[in-house]
């Protein structure tokens, strides 16, 4: 069984990245990898417990998830305001 | 003060969570990054009513399993309207009102909107939330406002 | 009893493979970014719950069932903050989400 979930989960990032190769915009790719990264971390989980070290994966996978949201935040600021916030100190704020 | 108190001895619990070994060196070390942790957080002055809603916990446990019931039904749905041929969507944007009193329940009631597959909240203004709605069933759904009013008694506690 | 719980353990799985499937089609099925958030929602959300409460249910009482909670915890916080952060980037830059071919005011 979970050999078929590992299985299922390499064919879901498979389209995840035909998403993020096709994807028409910026947007787009971001969220494919967002999806991508998620189906990592359950991969990840999956593994350990086939290969029974699965408090050594899990540990990976719960880095993973949080490297993750902070890849997918990054990459939106440099995308929209063309650094990591440096120049503009508020610019997370003005836009409210 | 007290809230550093809770900050350090929730870190601590964590951190054995995480590691699982009660030998004394491995303790030490997690009781120096908790205090680290407690530290950085006071000098950044993230240490408030805001960045600690413990008042939403016992809440909290009441409206999960709502919210959970909530999530699989729309999952279903939106499930079944991706595998038909014909793709049944209308998107639609839509105002919700949020009347939440703090910042702390309306960011809990965005993040509700989002975490139910069909909607997703796009914007969050002072009184109200925009929301992006896959189909004008789930549109009308927000728009009864019974998870704003279960996200409200979540405040109230 | 075990033999019950690993069923229902093999059942969750099958039900979030399912969802991340169908969830993976419709990112590539859907007409823009709006609309495929919503299909990438189901996997991020029932998906990936249904197949860690799945891997708790094989754990038993251990340290991993109490990480697995912890990840899972982390998840459900982290993807519709991403989520969000990821749509109002959008609005912002495409200004125009698909709303149905023939009716384009709404």
């Amino acid at each position: 069984m979970l050999t078929l979930v590992t299985i299922a989960l390499l064919a879901a990032m498979g389209m995840a990245l035909i998403r993020a190769i096709k994807g028409p915009t910026v947007y787009d790719r971001i969220l494919a990898s967002n999806t991508f990264s998620t189906k990592t971390v359950l991969m990840i989980s999956v593994l350990g417990f086939l290969t029974g070290e699965s408090e050594v994966y899990l540990d990976i996978a719960l880095m993973y998830a949080l490297v993750g949201f902070i890849v997918t935040v990054a990459v939106l600021k440099v995308s929209e305001f063309g650094d990591l916030g440096q120049s503009r100190p508020d610019s997370g704020e003005n836009r409210q | 003060m007290l809230r550093l108190l809770i900050l350090f001895s929730l870190t601590i619990v964590l951190w054995i969570a995480l590691s699982g070994h009660f030998d004394p060196f491995l303790l030490s070390l997690g009781l120096l990054s908790a205090a680290t942790v407690t530290l950085v957080s006071h000098r950044m002055g993230i240490i408030d009513a805001e960045g600690q809603p413990l008042g939403l916990i016992p809440g909290l446990l009441r409206y999960a399993p709502w919210l959970a019931k909530e999530m699989v039904r729309a999952c279903i749905d939106v499930a079944w309207r991706i595998t038909r041929p014909s793709l049944p969507i209308q998107p639609t944007i839509i105002r919700v009102p949020a009347n939440q009193q703090t910042v702390p329940g309306r960011v809990s009631f965005a993040n509700s909107i989002t975490l139910t597959p069909g909607t997703i909240s796009l914007d969050v203004l002072e009184k109200e939330i925009e929301v992006h709605a896959l189909t004008t069933e789930s549109a009308a759904d927000l728009k009864s406002g019974e998870m704003g009013k279960r996200v409200e008694h979540l405040e109230s506690g | 009893m075990s033999q019950a719980l690993d069923m229902l353990s093999v059942l969750l799985l099958f039900f979030g493979v399912l969802f991340i499937l169908v969830g993976s089609i419709g990112l590539l099925r859907m007409p823009d970014v709006f609309t495929r958030m919503h299909a990438a929602g189901i996997t991020d959300t029932i998906g990936a719950a249904a197949i860690i409460l799945g891997l708790m249910l094989v754990a038993g009482w251990t340290i991993v069932l109490i990480k697995l909670l912890i990840v899972l915890l982390f998840l459900m916080l982290l993807n519709p903050t991403a989520c969000h952060a990821l749509a109002r980037a959008a609005v912002h830059g495409i200004r125009s989400p698909w709303q149905g071919e023939s009716e384009q005011q709404q």
